[in-house]
C-alpha cells in the first residue's frame, strides 16, 4: 500500500494528539481535577488512527469506556473532549457523560458505552440504518477483547453477517480486560477466529503498526462500502498503563510491559517516518511541538470553562 | 466491641460460610487473586480456598447468573458478583425469568439458593452506567427475596443468612459504604429477613431510609434536633421480605412519615412503602406521606449535577419540616 506523504504525516499527529492528550488528562486527573475515574488510551493509539484514516466524515463510530482515542482520530475537538471529561458545561456531552460517554455525532462518532459488549449491536443497527436509507456510509465499531464473550457479541456480529451490513468490527485486543489474561478466558489465540462462526472474514494485525492496521482497514471498509458485508478485524496491542487511574497492574509480568513498551507504536512510526525520509528528526519535533501546545490550548479551555448549572441535571431525558 | 470496615464484614461472611459449607463458592469478573474484586470484597479468598471456588469468569453476565442457578439447582451454593448493579440488566432474563420462577413454575421441585451481590449508588462520578440503585427492579419479580445492608454489622449477618437461605437472595451493597467502619462482633450471629432495625428512636416523625440513605437520614436527625424535632429512623434491611409491622409501628407512634431512597421516584421503593403505610396506617397519620427520592433522570457524570439529583440531608431536613409544621 502506498500512501500519500501529508497522509502518513497526518496520521502521525493524530497519534500524537491522542498520546499528548492522554498525558495531559493523566496530569490532571493526578491533580485531582479529573472527578470519577480514567482509562487511558496510551499505547493503542496506531488502532484508533489506523481504522479512522480510511473513514470519511460521514461514517461512523461506536466506542467504549477507553475511548478518548477514538474520538480524537474521529475528528472530534480536542477542547470539547478535555472538557466532557473535567465535567464541564462546554464539553460535548455539557458534563453529563464523563470520561466514559463521549459523543460527537457531528463526525459520526456515536458515543461511547461504558456497559462492555454495548456497542456492538448499537454499530450493527447503524449500519442497518445505512443499508435502509441507501447510503454509501460504513460504521466502524471498536470494543476489547474482553468484550468478546459477551452476548451482544455474537448477537451483533451475526445479524451484520446475515444481512450484509456495512460494519468493520474492531477488536482492540490488548490481552488483559481489568486483570483477566486473555489465556484465562478463552481458550483461542486469535479473537479474529471467531468470525469463522458468521461466515465472515476474520483477519489479525500488529495492532502497534499504523500502517498496518491502515492496510487492514481499508481492506474491510471498502468490502463494507462495496455492500459486501462486515469483517471483524482484531489489533494485537497494549495498554501502557493500568486499566483506570488507579490500577498499578501488578498482573501483568514487568517482562512483558517492557517487550510492549519497546514496540509503543508511536516511537515505531515515528522512527519509520523518519527512516524512509518522509519526515527529518527536526520536523517531527516540530509537529510534536505543536501537538504539545494544542493539547496545553485544550486543557486551559476546559479548566476556564464553567461547570453546568445543577438544574442542568432535569433536562433531555425526553426529546 | 471492635469495629470492622462493611468491605470486611462482608468478606468475614463469605469466609465464614466457605470454611463451613463445602458447597458455598463464588464466581464473577476479576473477584479472585488478581484483582480482588472491584471493591476488594473478595481480598485473600482465593489464596485460601483455591480458584476453583473463587472462580473468574469472562465478562458474561447472562452466563454468570445462568451458570449459578443451573450449579444451585444440582446442590451447590453459589455466590455470583455482578461488578456494578447497573450491569445486573444484562443478567436480566436469567435473574427474573429464570432463577426467581424455578422453584414456582416446576411445582415446588427446584431449590435455588443463590446470592446475586452487587454494588449500588451513585456519588462518585461514575455517571449513568455505574451509579444506578435498581432495588425496584427486582422488587417487582416475585420469586427474589432482597437484603441492603446499611452497617457492617447487618452486612455480615444478613449475608451469612442469604447464603444459609435456600431461595435466590439479592444482595445490593452501596460502593460508599465499604470503608464505612462499625462495631461487628468476633462471635457468630446471623440475622434474619423480615426484621426491620431501629437505627434511631424518635417519637416525632419516622424516616424509612434504605442502604447509603440510612446514614443521610441519620444526619439529618441529627440536624432536626438541634430544632426540637426528635426522628425515628427505620432501617427495613430486607425489601423482600419487608417488615411492615415495624413501618406501621412506628407511623402510629409519630403520626409522620418520610421515605427516604436513592432511586428514582417514579414506581420506587417509596412507592411500595408508601402505599404499605397508606393501606394499614392511614388513620394513624397526621400529614401527607413524603418522599425524598432521585428525579426520573439518569446519574449524570459532572459533579454539580449528580450531587443536585442524589436525595441528601438538606433535602431531607426540608422534606422532614414539611410534615412537621
Ligand atoms: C457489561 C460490563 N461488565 C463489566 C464491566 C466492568 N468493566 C469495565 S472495563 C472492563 C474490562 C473490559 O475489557 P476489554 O473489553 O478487553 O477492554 P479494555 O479495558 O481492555 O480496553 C470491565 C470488566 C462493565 N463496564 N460492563
Amino acid at each position: 500500500m502506498k500512501l500519500k506523504k501529508e497522509k502518513m504525516i497526518e496520521m502521525y499527529r493524530k497519534m500524537l494528539e491522542i498520546r499528548h492528550f492522554e498525558e495531559k488528562a493523566f496530569e490532571l486527573y493526578g491533580q485531582n481535577l479529573v472527578p470519577g475515574t480514567l482509562h487511558l488510551y496510551a499505547g493503542q493509539e496506531a488502532v484508533a488512527v489506523g481504522v479512522c484514516s480510511n473513514l470519511r466524515r460521514d461514517d461512523y463510530i461506536t466506542s467504549t469506556h477507553r475511548g478518548h482515542g477514538h474520538c480524537i482520530a474521529k475528528g472530534a475537538q480536542l477542547e470539547r473532549t478535555m472538557a466532557e471529561i473535567l465535567g464541564k458545561k462546554t464539553g460535548y456531552c455539557k458534563g453529563k457523560g464523563g470520561s466514559m460517554h463521549i459523543a460527537d455525532f457531528s463526525v459520526g462518532m456515536l458515543g461511547a458505552t461504558a456497559v462492555v459488549g454495548a456497542g456492538i449491536p448499537i454499530a450493527s443497527g447503524a449500519g442497518l440504518s445505512i443499508k435502509l436509507r441507501g447510503t454509501d456510509q460504513v460504521v466502524a465499531c471498536f470494543f476489547g477483547e474482553g468484550a468478546s464473550n459477551q452476548g451482544t457479541f455474537h448477537e451483533g456480529i451475526n445479524m451484520a453477517a446475515i444481512w450484509t451490513l456495512p460494519v468493520v468490527f474492531v477488536c482492540e485486543n490488548n490481552l488483559y480486560a481489568m486483570g483477566t489474561r486473555q489465556s484465562r478466558v478463552m481458550l483461542i489465540e486469535n479473537v479474529a477466529d471467531r468470525a469463522v462462526a458468521y461466515g465472515i472474514p476474520g483477519v489479525s494485525v500488529d495492532g502497534n503498526d499504523v500502517l498496518a492496521v491502515c492496510e487492514a482497514a481499508r481492506e474491510a471498509i471498502k468490502r463494507a462500502r462495496e455492500g459486501k458485508g462486515p469483517t471483524l478485524m482484531e489489533c494485537k496491542t497494549y495498554r501502557h498503563k493500568g486499566h483506570s487511574r488507579f490500577d498499578p497492574a501488578t498482573y501483568r509480568p514487568k517482562e512483558e510491559v517492557e517487550e510492549w513498551l519497546k514496540k509503543d507504536p508511536v516511537l515505531r512510526f515515528k522512527a519509520k517516518l523518519v527512516e524512509t525520509e518522509v519526515l527529518t528528526e527536526k520536523e517531527a519535533d516540530k509537529i510534536e511541538q505543536d501537538v504539545i501546545a494544542a493539547a496545553e490550548k485544550a486543557t486551559k479551555f476546559a479548566m476556564d470553562s464553567p461547570y453546568p448549572e445543577p438544574e442542568e441535571a432535569l433536562e433531555e431525558v425526553y426529546a | 466491641m471492635r469495629r470492622i470496615t462493611y468491605r470486611d464484614a462482608l468478606r468475614e461472611a463469605l469466609r465464614e460460610e466457605m470454611l463451613r459449607d463445602k458447597t458455598v463458592f463464588l464466581l464473577g469478573e476479576d473477584v479472585g487473586r488478581y484483582w480482588n474484586g472491584a471493591f476488594k470484597v473478595t481480598k485473600g479468598l482465593a489464596e485460601e480456598f483455591g480458584d476453583e471456588r473463587v472462580r473468574d469468569t469472562p465478562i458474561s453476565e447472562s452466563a454468570i447468573i445462568g451458570v449459578a442457578a443451573g450449579a444451585a439447582i444440582t446442590g451447590m451454593r453459589p455466590i455470583a458478583e455482578i461488578m456494578f448493579g447497573d450491569l445486573s440488566a444484562l443478567a436480566m432474563d436469567q435473574i427474573a425469568n429464570q432463577v426467581a420462577k424455578m422453584r414456582y413454575m416446576f411445582g415446588g421441585q427446584a431449590k435455588v439458593p443463590v446470592v446475586i451481590r452487587m454494588p449500588f449508588g451513585a456519588g462518585v462520578n461514575i455517571a449513568s452506567h455505574h451509579s444506578q440503585s435498581l432495588e425496584a427492579w427486582f422488587m417487582h419479580v416475585p420469586g427474589l427475596k432482597i437484603a441492603m445492608p446499611s452497617t457492617p454489622y447487618d452486612a455480615k449477618g444478613l449475608l451469612k443468612t442469604a447464603i444459609r437461605d435456600d431461595d435466590p437472595v439479592m444482595f445490593f451493597e452501596h460502593k460508599l459504604l465499604y470503608p464505612v467502619e462499625g462495631e461487628v462482633p468476633e462471635e457468630e450471629y446471623t440475622i434474619p429477613f423480615g426484621v426491620a432495625d431501629i437505627k434511631r428512636e424518635g417519637k416525632d416523625v419516622t424516616i424509612v431510609a434504605t442502604l447509603y440513605m440510612v446514614h443521610k437520614a441519620l444526619s439529618a436527625a441529627e440536624m432536626l434536633t438541634k430544632e426540637g424535632i426528635d426522628v425515628e429512623v427505620v432501617d427495613p434491611r430486607t425489601l423482600v421480605p419487608l417488615d411492615k409491622q415495624a413501618i406501621v409501628d412506628s407511623v402510629k407512634k409519630t403520626g409522620r412519615i418520610a421515605i427516604v431512597t436513592e432511586n428514582c421516584k417514579t414506581a420506587g421503593v417509596s412507592a411500595e412503602i408508601a402505599a404499605v403505610v397508606a393501606e394499614e396506617a392511614l388513620d394513624y397519620l397526621d400529614a401527607p406521606i413524603k418522599r425524598v427520592a432521585e428525579p426520573d433522570t439518569p446519574i449524570p457524570f459532572s459533579p454539580p449535577l449528580e450531587q443536585f439529583v442524589i436525595p441528601n440531608e438538606k433535602s431531607i431536613v426540608k422534606a422532614v419540616k414539611e410534615i412537621v409544621y
